[in-house]
């Protein structure tokens, strides 16, 4: 019993750590039509300048802000610089996405240098909480509320807000977006800083789980890239949920069969897109 | 350039009749060009550039001589990618004419290169830890001084069960042939000694979050031993740490598990756990001392696994030149030289089996805390440890290579 109790918090709280990987890459992916390959990247950097922030100021909160913040700006200089001249032309865009996140990884490796550097948890939050007579680590649980509380208040901006109605209005059919004058440029910027902010963030908040180390972006990229084919591009309940399946599905997968542990993540994502291209909750692009 | 027919006769022509020279005029002409294949890019960088820290600091300290002969340095990068190294080991000997080569750093990239070591005849002085290239498919240009990997997992498992006492133990490692042959080992020697294996895991290189695997650990255990490389080690360890298991599981490690390199990103929760390896910049002789001082004044933190791996291997280089008088392009003498020779190193005397691979000194340390810095304090010592632990070597080569299923664990409990 003691062990579902864990393994389905862990579950939960590996699902709300992809969520804050996921939601960014499938909001780029979704209105710009583009599979953004340094989403892997934007979460290492991030987490890598909130290190360096850490040093100064020993908060991981506002570490985790100051690191969203610079990988927003980093994100939003790539969009304007690099892939706004490439605009018309998905592979280009895709193939410099992936050439900007090998550079990265050597910046990376030439400031931070290649050995794995440790996030410490915040002080408060190092005793692990008993759940139901079993040690659980305080952190996951709180990272899983911060996943929660991030989906609401997008969910709020995109439901709720005219920006958020302008990028669904995007996602949908971008001819007929611009045709009735919004300002679908702009809005690429917004969305592309957004997303980077959302990954830079993550990666910090994810430092005392996963740490930062050299290939960290290569390892979360797959994931992101599964949880968005799953849940279906563009759709923000679509990342949420495909973040928790996700979740569970390795969590259980690797406790209950773990010669598979390689396959599990990847099965699901083929069955469900043999019997649904678009993603579970994915809408059929115009 | 094509290679044409004609092209390959006057090649052949040419090697034929430089051949026919007298040894005598054939070497000592040039310096002797060593090629070192590492990984400076990518996820294994860390261990790589410590591997070119060190070298260059040995070729420093012995003025970029060898034997009586001048010492060039040719490095190649191959990102950690088996393919690539292959590629760059080509180019180091067809561009760079390198008369000998040290590494590569991964399994991986050594298992690549093996055919075209092969055909090469490149004189190789490796790190790379895969078993079966010392032992049932051992190649005849290769030598490793450092260890096997088991070599030093063995000599850990006999430490938990005669001086631990420990009973009942779990293993968990990546889900790569190196992890599968430490715990292999590991397990071997531990079950030959009466204890028992009760639980054996093994997590995916890449694994996101090591939670789910930590979930599954058995806690009515003595011990656990933890197979890892890389960063690998430390995420797993500061997890363990999360859930609150620190000193309730007993922790031991294999030789990459707490390198130096991973203690000095680590706090208090590391101390005390104990690992096994061949080296350690705690290793009480003088060599070591000089080599651990210096590369403490150049670099600001102590050498571990990998820059000792070529620290040692340029030792060896260097007393086989010295034994040929600086004749390294007669191949087969070097080899011969070479898994004959027995040379103080920073690790302690080395001497090699006829397989080629290192016989030599295996550390057990504590983590300790000296000077602010946690290190690797060495409490035990393993003299003149084989690769076949204390096996014999014909009965260690009928056996199947270690692996996930070998030897079968007959002690899981489920």
């Amino acid at each position: 019993m003691q062990y579902w109790i864990i393994q389905t918090l862990n579950s939960l709280a590996l699902g709300g750590l992809l969520f804050l990987l996921a939601a960014g890459f499938s909001l780029i992916f979704g209105l710009m039509r583009i599979a953004n390959l340094t989403h892997g990247s934007l979460y290492m950097l991030g987490a890598y300048v909130g290190i360096s922030v850490l040093k100064y100021v020993p908060n991981l909160w506002l570490a985790a802000i100051i690191g969203g913040l610079v990988m927003a700006l980093f994100g939003g200089l790539v969009e304007r610089l690099i892939l706004r001249p490439l605009a018309g032309n998905a592979l280009g865009q895709v193939l410099v996405t992936l050439g900007i996140s090998f550079i990265v990884a050597d910046l990376c490796l030439i400031v931070w240098g290649g050995d794995p550097i440790p996030v410490p948890t915040p002080p408060a939050l190092q005793q692990p909480i008993l759940v139901g007579g079993v040690a659980f680590p305080t952190y996951r649980l709180v990272v899983l509320a911060i996943a929660v509380a991030t989906a609401l208040a997008l969910y709020l901006l995109m439901d709720r807000t005219r920006i958020g109605a302008m990028i669904r209005a995007g996602v949908d059919d971008m001819q007929m977006a611009r045709a009735v004058g919004i300002p679908v440029s702009r809005l690429f910027t917004a969305v592309f800083c957004l997303g980077a902010a959302l990954a830079g963030a993550g990666g910090i908040i994810g430092g005392p789980i996963m740490s930062a180390y050299p290939g960290l972006d290569a390892d979360m990229l797959p994931l992101a890239l599964i949880v968005v084919m799953l849940g279906g591009v563009g759709s923000l309940l679509g990342a949420f949920v495909g973040s928790f399946l996700i979740g569970a599905i390795y969590t259980f997968g690797t406790a209950l069969l773990p010669d598979l542990a390689y396959v599990i993540l990847f099965l699901p994502m083929i069955v469900v897109i043999a019997f649904r291209p678009t993603g579970l909750f994915g809408r059929q692009s115009v | 350039m094509a290679f044409t027919r004609r092209r390959f006769i006057q090649a052949a022509g040419l090697g034929a009749s430089a051949l026919g020279f007298p040894a005598i005029v054939r070497g000592q002409s040039g310096p002797i060009r060593v090629g070192l294949m590492t990984v400076k890019t990518g996820p294994l960088a860390s261990g790589g550039i410590d591997m070119e820290r060190a070298l260059v600091q040995y070729l420093k300290e012995r003025n970029y001589t060898m034997g009586g002969r001048k010492v060039d340095l040719f490095v190649g990068d191959s990102g950690g990618v088996p393919a690539q190294a292959r590629t760059k080991i080509q180019e180091l000997v067809e561009r760079d004419r390198i008369h000998v080569m040290i590494g590569p750093l991964d399994t991986a990239s050594a298992l690549a290169a093996d055919d075209y070591i092969r055909q090469a005849q490149l004189l190789t002085l490796s790190v790379a830890a895969a078993e079966d290239m010392t032992q049932r498919k051992p190649n005849p240009w290769f030598t490793r001084g450092t260890s096997t990997s088991s070599q030093s997992a063995q000599p850990l498992a006999d430490y938990c069960a005669k001086t631990l006492k420990y009973k009942r133990m779990a293993t968990i490692a990546d889900d790569i042939a190196y992890g599968h042959e430490m715990c292999a080992g590991f397990q071997r020697v531990f079950e030959d000694a009466g204890g028992k294996i009760v639980q054996k895991l093994f997590s995916p290189l890449t694994v996101p979050d090591y939670g789910t695997y930590i979930a599954q650990l058995k806690t009515n255990v003595d011990g656990i031993f933890l197979g890892f490389a890389g960063s690998n080690g430390f995420r797993f360890f500061r997890q363990f740490n999360e859930y609150g298991l620190r000193g309730k599981i007993a922790v031991v490690g294999g030789m990459t598990a707490f390198d130096e390199a991973v203690l000095r990103n680590m706090g208090d929760e590391a101390l005390g756990i104990v690992t096994s390896c061949w080296y350690s910049a705690e290793i009480e002789n003088a060599i070591n001392k000089r080599f651990v001082a210096n590369f403490r004044v150049d670099w600001g933190y102590d050498p571990g696994f990998y820059a000792a791996a070529t620290y040692v291997e340029a030792a060896v280089l260097e007393a086989t030149l010295q034994a040929l008088k600086g004749d390294i392009e007669d191949k087969p003498a070097f080899m011969k030289t070479v898994r004959a020779i027995k040379v103080d190193t920073a690790r302690g005397p080395v001497s090699f089996d006829r397989y080629g691979n290192v016989v030599g000194s295996v550390y057990i340390r504590k983590v300790e805390r000296k000077d602010g810095r946690l290190v690797n304090r060495v409490i035990h010592t393993y003299p003149n440890v084989s690769q076949f632990w204390t096996y014999k070597p014909e009965e260690f080569l009928k056996n199947p290579v270690y692996s996930r299923d070998w030897p079968p664990a007959k002690n899981l409990e489920s």
